[in-house]
């Protein structure tokens, strides 16, 4: 739909103001076990590209978030650092942090823009949060620009599993815009910020009658790098036979290569892998230096979640397998008599 | 007759009408949109809500009374609501836009989800839907209705355990990283992962067995759904504006990738890697 004239304005938010504000961006700034997560400094840098002020955001339960804090307020990019802490907010839960979201976003904020990482944590709060503020939401943004003379940002993100790309402007008439960021597609914001910036407390808003409660997280464990950030990821498809093939066959490799393992959905699905490993349209999309896909086919789905990879290494059987269509290094050989020869070699 | 003190459940699941996942998508060439005259189904993510639906009826059985499903578009998507049916859904709501309108996005779909869930008189319990549509990929319509309606939300659930009497949905939902449980009363919005947990009748935790497809319609099924009240709506006498508040500047290709050689052997192979610095890395 080409240009279609908005009129509609929220009834919650209204401008109040003709001349158009400077941007201001709230980025929430996630966190796990005292340091920041990778993904919300990817977030940051995409904030810093609208230009104006940039106000960081740390939500957490006491005993973290003073060393996140600590942490963030050498953040590039940040003018102003908030925090609040209470035990509530020990788990990211959306019924009780959206008030808080709400308070500081409520007629009066000066905030043009709120940013997050495309997390599970803040896909789940930013949607509801921009809901009761009647705004929309602008998904896994891969590059945007801001134009301060209309007050209005633009920004491509993937549709269709990134098969197609869609350029989409969030106007004026839009008082808050809401956007969670693709970290693959900006940096993460470095650390060595000199000067001293405001960093102020908030006061939490207590919730006592939350629908909802938290019972218990199970994290899987690992020693290797996260999916999420490694530069150099394995991935295992449905080929790898059963879990215990799938990791024996791979994890060496991974090992040999200081390599985060990922897998295809057909893995997952199969039992072979965690769900946590999923790479793909609606698992991970990863963009690391190497990435090598092992017996898996190149499903549409599975190259959503990897095309965008510096190097695709494709180990298969089938020479006709749609991973070899991008793949830059392509093998075709029946994986388990050659991955034990990488393995064997890398040492070497 | 014994006077039961359990309120019976409504169960709402919206469902949308999008491209076929393995339609190869095509740009059209004055990039405003994709080419649409492919194949269409439901969303394979609704689906699995469904699906899902159906599945808490045959374990708490006499406690669900009613399986709605609803979709938002053209004339065509009432196709998608008959194979829900077919699939086990009781009754259907229509509310039909125009062959020609855009898309509703997801803020408009969740404020006609929330007056359509107003007028029924029985109250609605539960909203599945799935997590994501494959067309737009934005994910965010669930929470929206949890946020317009105040309600729980538990996104990206694997296993779903409703427990009538109590009024509460035991979720685990899928998290970076794991698995987070999650007790939330009812009313709730839920919206469904890839792979679904199901227990089965004893319900003991060690019972379980990973989902496997979505059931494919029997004939009887498609022809009994065929009986099945379809209630038509428009969004005018819902009150709502569907007008999208984002404007589409334009849709194009991504940038396409070519695949380089293949190698013959694995010396080949990390050649290739050597030549990038890529070397075995030595713990």
């Amino acid at each position: 739909m080409l240009r279609t004239r908005t009129s509609l304005l929220s009834g919650a938010l209204v401008r109040n103001y003709a001349i158009v504000a400077s941007p201001h961006s709230l980025v929430f700034l996630e966190h796990r076990q005292g340091n920041l997560d990778s993904a919300s400094l990817s977030a940051l840098t995409a904030a810093s590209q609208l230009g104006g002020e940039v106000t960081g955001l740390v939500i957490g339960n006491p005993e973290e978030v003073s060393s996140v804090v600590e942490k963030a307020k050498r953040l590039n990019g940040l003018s102003t650092l908030l925090h609040c802490a209470s035990p509530q907010y020990g788990t990211l839960l959306p019924e009780t942090i959206s008030p808080l979201f709400e308070k500081l976003l409520s007629q009066n904020s000066h905030f043009t823009h709120v940013v997050s990482a495309h997390s599970s944590s803040a896909k789940s709060i930013l949607p509801r949060v921009a809901a009761r503020l009647g705004v929309p939401v602008v998904s896994d943004v891969t590059s945007l620009e801001h134009d301060a003379a209309s007050g209005s940002t633009t920004f491509t993100r993937p549709i269709y599993a990134g098969n197609a790309i869609s350029t989409v402007c969030a106007p004026f008439s839009i008082p808050i815009k809401f956007f969670t960021v693709r970290s693959t597609s900006f940096a993460a914001a470095g650390a060595e910020d000199a000067v001293e910036i405001e960093v102020k407390t908030l006061g939490p808003i207590e919730i006592s009658d939350a629908p909802t409660e938290h019972i218990g997280t199970s994290l899987t464990k690992s020693d290797r790098p996260d999916l999420g950030v490694a530069s150099r990821i394995v991935s295992g498809g449905r080929a790898l036979k059963n879990a215990e093939t799938f990791q024996s066959t791979l994890y060496p490799l991974a090992d040999a290569l200081g390599a985060a393992v990922g897998a295809s959905r057909a893995a997952v699905d199969a039992g072979y892998a965690d769900n946590s490993l999923q790479v793909g349209q609606t698992g991970k999309v990863v963009a690391p230096e190497l990435y090598m896909a092992l017996g898996i086919s190149g499903a549409i789905q599975h190259l959503a979640g990897m095309k965008d990879s510096k190097l695709i290494v494709a180990i298969n059987k089938d020479p006709e397998a749609p991973i070899f269509q991008v793949a830059d290094v392509g093998l075709v050989a029946d994986l388990f008599e050659v991955v034990p020869e990488i393995v064997g070699k890398l040492k070497q | 007759m014994r006077p039961s003190a359990v309120r019976l459940l409504n169960i709402l699941v919206p469902i949308k009408r999008a491209v076929d996942y393995a339609v190869k998508i095509r740009v059209n060439p004055e990039q405003t949109g994709i080419d649409l005259n492919v194949k269409h189904s439901m969303n394979p993510f609704d689906e699995i809500a469904v699906e899902e639906a159906v599945r808490l009826r045959e374990r708490l059985k006499d406690a669900v009374k009613s399986i709605k499903v609803v979709t938002i578009g053209p004339p065509k998507s009432a196709e998608t609501l008959r194979t829900a049916l077919a699939m086990g859904a009781d009754s259907a709501i229509h509310v039909e836009i125009p062959e020609s309108a855009p898309a509703p996005e997801p803020l408009a779909v969740a404020k006609t989800l929330r007056a359509l869930i107003e007028r029924q008189k029985e109250g609605v319990d539960v909203v599945i839907l799935g997590k994501q549509a494959i067309d737009d990929d934005a994910g965010q319509t669930g929470q929206m209705l949890a946020g317009l309606l105040g309600w729980s939300q538990a996104t990206f659930a694997s296993k779903v355990v409703v427990d009538p009497e109590l009024k509460v949905a035991n979720v685990t939902r899928e998290i970076d990283g794991g698995l987070e449980e999650l007790r939330c009363k009812l009313p709730v919005v839920i919206t469904t992962d890839l792979r679904q947990v199901h227990l089965t009748a004893s319900s003991h935790p060690v019972d379980f067995h990973f989902f496997k497809e979505p059931r494919y319609a029997s004939l009887p099924n498609i022809m009994k759904a065929k009986k099945k009240p379809v209630e038509k709506l428009t969004s005018a006498e819902l009150g709502i504006d569907l007008t999208p508040r984002l404007e589409t500047v334009k849709v194009t290709e991504p940038l396409k990738r070519v695949g380089g050689g293949k190698v013959a052997n694995v010396d080949e192979l990390l050649a290739k890697l050597k030549e990038v610095g890529i070397t075995g890395k030595h713990a």
